[in-house]
Formats: structure tokens, sequence, C-alpha cells
């Protein structure tokens, strides 16, 4: 039986970045194909040229053992192929039968396309358990269950071959594992499930196949039952790396930063925060677990002093800080430095050169110039020294920020408010599009300033950053916490339930 | 994803802006074709008329240092993530400021009227410009729309005052009676005259050293300064300049007032340097040619004296054009600048795309 697909040296260059040099994939019909790899390593270029958004410089596709040409995503799905992007492409005003219908109306008028939707999705519910109230709006749907409609337009468009672009990541765990049982069942039935991820935990939880991409050409493809996430780690990076960063017991100090009863309300009038009070101890590396959108965003906004908190309060060192103060400048001189969730909204201006970029925040500190002009040599000299430290590549300062990988960015964010000497540090995302090799290296700084004695608030939406990096972790969901555990005595479905809401209190 | 447009810093800046400055009196040639006249010949009058005569020269340099001053106007808005158009309703409140100081002062010494004058003229076009900022940084109003009202309103309060409070009652005419002599910034033919040095008189004067101090301010400001960098951050991401503890709002009516002090410079050249008295629609216009002058020189400061000198070139040519050639109105000239402005502006990245091309493929057949 010929594979369900078969790519056959592909090659595709965006100016002079050879985003994929040959790469042969083959996919067998009615399996789990796990796609892994760094990001920039090729992963979306290729799953983009399979569904038609770019056509390759060279190389063929076959499907099903058919030679076909794709150049658009119209002619993907012609030949039965159907993808779920990681932003979902929805409608959220629209019902799920709309959302359903949409660029497949069948006519001028809607009810016969109307009919068969229905028809045809009570099918699809019957034999794949693939149950949703079909009259909903999309934008009441849970996360979830949006990626569930997103799964149903493509099988309606009759695809047999679907390609799921990182899909559990917006998802709880407890959704993530009816996503998985979703997809063995899809595989029972005879489809094929293309898989791209990052998460070597979900590669080997439900895939049969993996292969691993670096750099653009495709390194290895394996049976999974065959392999182990520290070899297919080393396969991504191209050279061995922990999986996990050693850190000793510690028994943190004095509390650092204390919130109370802190809420947020948000321009549109929503409760985003609700009630939260916690401290953080020198020494300590608090980490707040969530699905992301359950407030940790506006958390730590909020302590930032970038949103004004329409209650409570927050003390530093013992100091309780005014609402007159509680801004990001005063915030930053009173020793509290934040590495943003959103790199490129906030934590750097992608259209500056990085030298630029490394004093955001601090542009008025009297010793970056003279009087109200800026020393560019010496801002520049200064991210030099900082580049050579965090080992980023290149060590280009004059470079435009937007040109570094996820990585370096991140690198250079982190140098700039580390080197600051923080008493607090507040942590976003701070491995998010992050390559496997930098990850290692920022864990292992964040670690060792732990071990100096700052006070670390850690948000992530990786479960297994939270478990690794924390000594005690907080779950938010809906904006309260939901229950606080200390690292060693908890473990991921006890965390999974508290994020899904299930407090100690109810359980 | 679309393919990276990375080009050498010189084709950015010069290549591009001149290949759409090329393609532009292309399309105008085909025009002036089109109503029966010989391209060339056009061609050779509008350059003989703006660069081939001491006079003719005087005036593109004149008209220059006006668009100089409403480029920067625009250009210093534009790095705050601001369209400000209402660079003509700054400067004629910039002429009313340079009337009331000039004529209520008249007691003063030049060396003091003058600063004076030219302070006068900032402070009304800061003024004018910060009302709309205020509005666009606390109420969320489109600046756009509150310029070109401002516009508007600065024209009928200018007649107003004009024809009722600042006329002299004697005159027929809407206008002040004329500034006083020591006020005038000095004709740069007088001032070479005075070393020796002769050269055609024209409207041309003191005031075009200014544009180009001007120039080199906003340089240093936008580029070099503290403050400079957070109108940059909050222009290219607003969201970060909240991060970073910079305030969008307080940055917006800075750039603003700002913008509109620059936009003044028009009213300083125009009147305190050529026209030595307050009279109805001396902006001419100008106030939106600043925009394109800002678009073309990339809202970079030496872009922007290329693009004035560009434009000074279209407006005296044009004019010269337009006399020694009656087919080619004065509308017709309007037409070639506007041609103008839809290449080097709306049609940019048609080009940029196309260079960007060339180069990315020259690299790979050397790689």
């Amino acid at each position: 039986m010929s594979p369900a697909i078969q790519l056959i040296a592909i090659n595709k260059s965006f100016g002079a970045v050879h985003a994929n040099r040959h790469v042969n994939l083959s996919v067998e019909r009615g399996t789990i194909h796990g796609i892994v790899g760094e990001n920039g390593a090729g992963k979306s270029t290729l799953m983009s040229i399979l569904y038609g958004f770019y056509e390759a410089d060279s190389g063929e596709i076959q499907v099903n053992g058919q030679p076909i040409a794709i150049r658009s995503p119209n002619d993907a799905i012609q030949a039965g192929i159907g993808m779920v992007h990681q932003h979902f492409m929805l409608v959220e005003p629209l019902s799920v039968v709309e959302n359903v219908m949409l660029g497949a109306e069948g006519g001028a008028m809607l009810r016969v396309g109307e009919a068969m939707v229905r028809a045809e999705l009570a099918r699809l519910a019957k034999d794949y358990g693939l149950e949703i109230d079909v009259d909903a709006t999309v934008g009441d749907l849970s996360v979830g269950l949006q990626q569930r409609v997103e799964i149903l337009k493509a099988l309606y468009r009759g695809a047999d071959i679907l390609i799921l672009d990182e899909p559990t990541a917006v998802l709880t765990p407890p959704e993530a594992d009816a996503l998985f049982g979703l997809l063995r069942s899809l595989k029972e039935q005879g489809k094929t499930v293309i898989l791209i991820t990052h998460k070597l935990r979900e590669i080997m939880a439900i895939t049969d196949r993996v292969s691993v991409m670096r750099r653009g050409e495709m390194v290895a493809t394996l049976e999974t039952a065959n392999t182990s996430p520290p070899e297919l780690a080393e396969l991504m990076v191209g050279r061995r790396v922990l999986l996990r960063v050693e850190k000793a017991e510690k028994i943190p100090g004095a509390p650092l930063l204390e919130v109370d009863n802190l809420s947020v309300i948000d321009a549109r009038g929503v409760l985003r925060v609700a009630n939260a009070s916690f401290t953080v101890r020198a020494g300590e590396i608090v980490g707040i677990a969530g699905v992301a959108g359950n407030g940790q965003s506006e958390l730590l906004e909020a302590i930032a002093g970038m949103r004004h908190p329409a209650l409570g309060s927050i003390r530093l060192e013992g100091q309780t800080i005014h609402s007159s103060e509680h801004n990001p400048h005063r915030m930053r001189q009173l020793g509290l430095l934040h590495v943003p969730e959103d790199r490129l909204r906030m934590g750097l201006v992608p259209a500056f050169p990085a030298f630029e970029s490394a004093i955001l925040g601090f542009s008025d500190e009297p010793h970056l110039g003279r009087g109200p002009i800026l020393d560019h040599d010496r801002l520049i000299a200064d991210l030099a020294k900082k580049m050579e430290q965090y080992d980023v590549r290149p060590p280009a300062p004059r470079l435009k920020s937007s040109k570094f990988s996820g990585g370096n960015q991140q690198k250079i964010v982190l140098a700039r408010e580390i080197e600051r000497n923080p008493r607090v540090l507040l942590v976003g995302q701070p491995t998010r599009g992050v390559d496997i090799g930098a990850i290692e290296f920022i864990h292992r700084r964040l670690i060792s300033l732990r071990d100096a004695g700052v006070a670390i608030l850690l948000v992530s939406v990786e479960l297994d950053e939270i478990m690794n990096l924390s000594d005690r972790i907080l779950t938010m969901c809906g904006g309260r916490i939901t229950g606080e555990r200390r690292a060693s005595e908890t473990n991921e479905q006890d965390l999974g339930l508290l994020m899904a809401g299930v407090t100690d209190e109810a359980a | 994803m679309s393919a990276p447009l990375d080009l050498p810093k010189w084709a950015d800046t010069v290549l591009v802006p001149a290949i759409s400055v090329v393609a532009a009196f292309l399309v105008a040639g085909l025009v002036v074709l089109a109503i029966g006249e010989n391209p060339l010949t056009a061609t050779r009058y509008l350059l003989q008329g703006s660069l081939g005569t001491g006079e003719g020269l005087g005036f593109t340099l004149f008209y220059m240092t006006d668009f100089i001053f409403v480029g920067l106007a625009v250009a210093v808005a534009y790095h705050a993530g601001l369209f400000n158009i209402g660079g003509e309703g700054q400067a004629t409140l910039a002429g009313l400021g340079i009337a009331l100081v000039l004529n209520n002062l008249t007691f003063l010494p030049g060396f003091l009227l003058i600063p004076l004058g030219i302070l006068g003229a900032a402070a009304f076009g800061a003024a004018w410009a910060a009302v709309p900022g205020y509005l666009q940084a606390k109420r969320g109003s489109h600046i756009v729309i509150t310029t070109i009202m401002f516009n508007w309103l600065a024209s009928v309060l200018i007649v107003y005052l004009l024809v009722n409070v600042l006329r002299e009652p004697q005159s027929m005419n809407p206008e002040t009676r004329a500034f006083p002599d020591q006020s005038h910034i000095p004709f740069m033919h007088d001032v070479l005259a005075a070393f020796g040095v002769e050269i055609p008189a024209s409207q041309l004067n003191l005031t075009l050293v200014l544009a180009l101090a001007a120039s080199y301010f906003v340089w240093l400001l936008i580029y070099r300064s503290r403050l400079g960098y957070a109108i940059r951050v909050v222009g290219s991401n607003p969201t970060a300049a909240v991060y970073a503890g910079i305030s969008p709002a307080r940055i917006i009516v800075i750039a603003m007032v700002l913008s509109g002090a620059l936009a003044g410079g028009l009213a300083v050249n125009e009147l305190m340097g050529y026209q030595h008295r307050l009279l109805l629609e001396f902006t001419s216009g100008y106030g939106f040619v600043g925009i394109a002058v800002a678009l073309m020189g990339r809202a970079h400061p030496v872009g922007i004296i290329l693009a004035s000198l560009l434009f000074g070139i279209l407006y005296q040519g044009g004019a010269e054009l337009a006399f020694e050639q009656p087919a080619i109105t004065r509308d017709m000239v309007v037409v070639i600048g506007g041609i103008i402005i839809l290449f080097a502006g709306a049609l940019d990245g048609l080009f940029r795309r196309f260079v960007a091309h060339l180069f990315t493929r020259q690299k790979l057949a050397r790689a």
C-alpha cells in the first residue's frame, strides 16, 4: 500500500534563507505521525507547502501514490488534506454550523447547505465521538471546543489526512487528553494524522512514528516505540541537552513581594484577576500554572504597574506601594524588574536595532548618555559585552531586533533585566518560542538568580517548565488562584485539576 | 510570511526613491505627450527655470525652505505614530503669532525682535497642534480628523481676524500693516552682497539656514536623544512603551507640539523673510506638500532635505514651464507633482519589492 503522503526532495527558500533543504517525508496511511524540531527548523514551512500556502521551489508531493500539484489550500482540500492551525481560523460571532459551512455553502441560498452540514455533523458526532452543540456561538465555546470546530471543518471538507500545528498549546491537560483520545479514534477509522509539536511528551504518548527536522533538513524518522525524549532532543538540537535543570533545595528568606487581595478589571469591564493574595520570598521561585488567558498576564502587568488594580495592593520588601507610584518606571527603580510574556509586543521593539531594544525601560538612566543625548557607542559596547555573556547569536548589537531568533531575542531581554540586579523578577513565558538549547541556558540563569537570593515570580503555560523551576506552584483559573502546592509534592494530574478550576475545597 | 525585503541602506534610501522619481517623470512625460507637447522640451524648461539661472535657483531654494519645515513637522509626528496633516492650520496660526509679536513690539531692535518673532511662530503653531494632540492622547479622537478640522478652523479664524480685527482701517486688503523694518529676516542676496558676493535678487532669505539647522536638530532629537527614543518607541510599539514606563499620552502631546512648532517655520520663511505682513492664504497648500515630502524622505531629515529640493525644483520650474509653454498650465504642473507623490509615496513598495528581488537573486547567484 502506498503511503498517504510522500514528499520527495522538497526545497524552499525565502530570500537567502533555505527553509527546507531536500526534505523527504513518508507518512503511512492510518498512522499518527509526529514532526518535531526547534523553531525555525522548517516544520511549518513544510506543512505550509503541503497545504498549499507556499509552493516548493523544487520537489514532488504524492498523495496516496499519485503525484499532484498543490498550489492553494483548495488543491490540498481536494486532495483530502485538512489543517488545524495553531491560531484558529474561526468567525467568533457565527454559530458552529455557520463556521463549518463557511466557504462550502453549496449555493447562493444557505438552506440546502445548512441541512447538509447538520446531517454531516450528526454523522461525525456518531462516528468519532465529536459531539458539539451545533447552534452554539463559536465565541462562547471553550478553546478546546473551538479546536473541535476546526477539526470538524476539516472533516466536513472530506479530509483523510489531518495536519495539526501545535494543537495543545492552548489546552488544559484534560483537554489535551480529550484531543488525543479523538486523534486515536480518527486513526482507528483509517484517517492519517500529522502532528507538529515541540512537546516531546506528546510525541511519546500518541504518535506511531516521528520525524525530526533541524535547520531545514529532515534528520531522522524513527519508530516512536524505539526512541526516547533525550534522543529526540539531541537530534533536534544537534548536541546533548539537559531536559531538566538541577537545582538544590534552598530555604527561602524574607518575603520580598507580597500581593494582597489584588483584583484587576480590564478596559472592557471584565474581571480578570479576582482577589489574588500570595507572597514570594528571597531565593524562591513561585510558579503560576494555568491555561493561557486565565488572568496570569493581567496579574503580571498589574504587579509591574502597567495596569491599575481595581482593588488590593502590593508590598515590596515590606513597603506598601502607593497607587501614585505604582507605575513601571517607579517599580524598576525599586528593584522590581519584568521579563514580559510577549517579547515582540512588549519586551523589545522589533524595528529597533538590538542595542536600542536593550535599553527599553531604562532609556533615562543617567549613565547611558550625556544629558538628553544617548551615547550610542556606549550602548553598543554594553550590549556587545552582554551578548558575549549570554551567548547571543549573532553577536551583532546593530542588527535589527526582529532579525534575531526567538531564543536570542529572549536572551537580549533577560540580559537587560537580569544585569540590573533585580530584587524581584517577574518572568512571563520565558521560553515561549525558544529553542531547546536556549531553554536550558535560560533555566540555568533563572535558577542561579534564585540561588543569589532574588524573588522570582514565574508565569508559564508550559507545565513542565513550572514544575521544573518552581519551589512553590500556584494555579490560576478564571482569574482566581485555585490552589497552592509545593513543587516536590504535586504532579501533573493534581495541577491539571486545579488549573481546570477544581479547587481544594470543592474536591 | 513574505520574502524578507532586505536592502543595503544605500539602495533603500537612494536607489528606490530615485527609481520612483524617474518612473514618475516618465509617466508625467506621457501626460505631456498626450496634450501635444514635447516632454523633452518641457523637462528642459523645468530644469532651466529652477536650476539654470541664479534667480531661478534662489526661488527653488526659497520653496525648499518651506518644504523642509513642513516635511520635518510631518516626520516628527510620524515617528510618534501620528499622521499630522494639520501643517496648513498650524502654519497659519504661526503667522498670526508672528504678526502679534512683530507689530506689538515695534520698539525692540532687530536682534531681539527676529528671535521673538520666530518664537511666536513656534509657540502659536505648537499650541494649534497641541489641541488635536491632547484630544488624541486623552480622548482617542483621531488625529487625522481633528487636524483636518483644525485646518478649516484656522482658515476661517484668520479671515475673521484679518477682515475685522487686524486690518489697517484705511486699507481695503485683508492684511496687517507691514512688519517693522528691523524685523525682516535678511535676503540672501543682501547678506552675500555684504561679503562682496553678488547673486541675483530673489525671495531666498536666511530662513534657509534656520531650516537646515532645524533638520540637524530633528535628526539629533529623533535618533540620538532620550526623548526621541521615547517618541520612536511609542510610534512603533505602543504596548512596549507602556511596558517601558513611557506614557504614550504624554509623548503624543509632546510630538504634536514639536510638529506644530516646526510647521511654524513655513510662516517664518513666507512672512518674516518675504511678505513682511500677515495676509490670507500665505501657506498656499504647502502644509500638504509636507506630507509628500516626509513620505518621500522616509521621515529622515536628510531625505526630507533632498525631497524638499525636488519639490522646490518642481514648483519653481513648473511656474517657468507654465509661462513658457502655455499649453502646460499651472494645473498640469500640479498633476505632475501629484504623479510624483503617487510614485514616491503610494507606490514606493512596488519598486522596493522589485529591487529587493534583484538583490536576493544576485546574492544567491554569488552564493
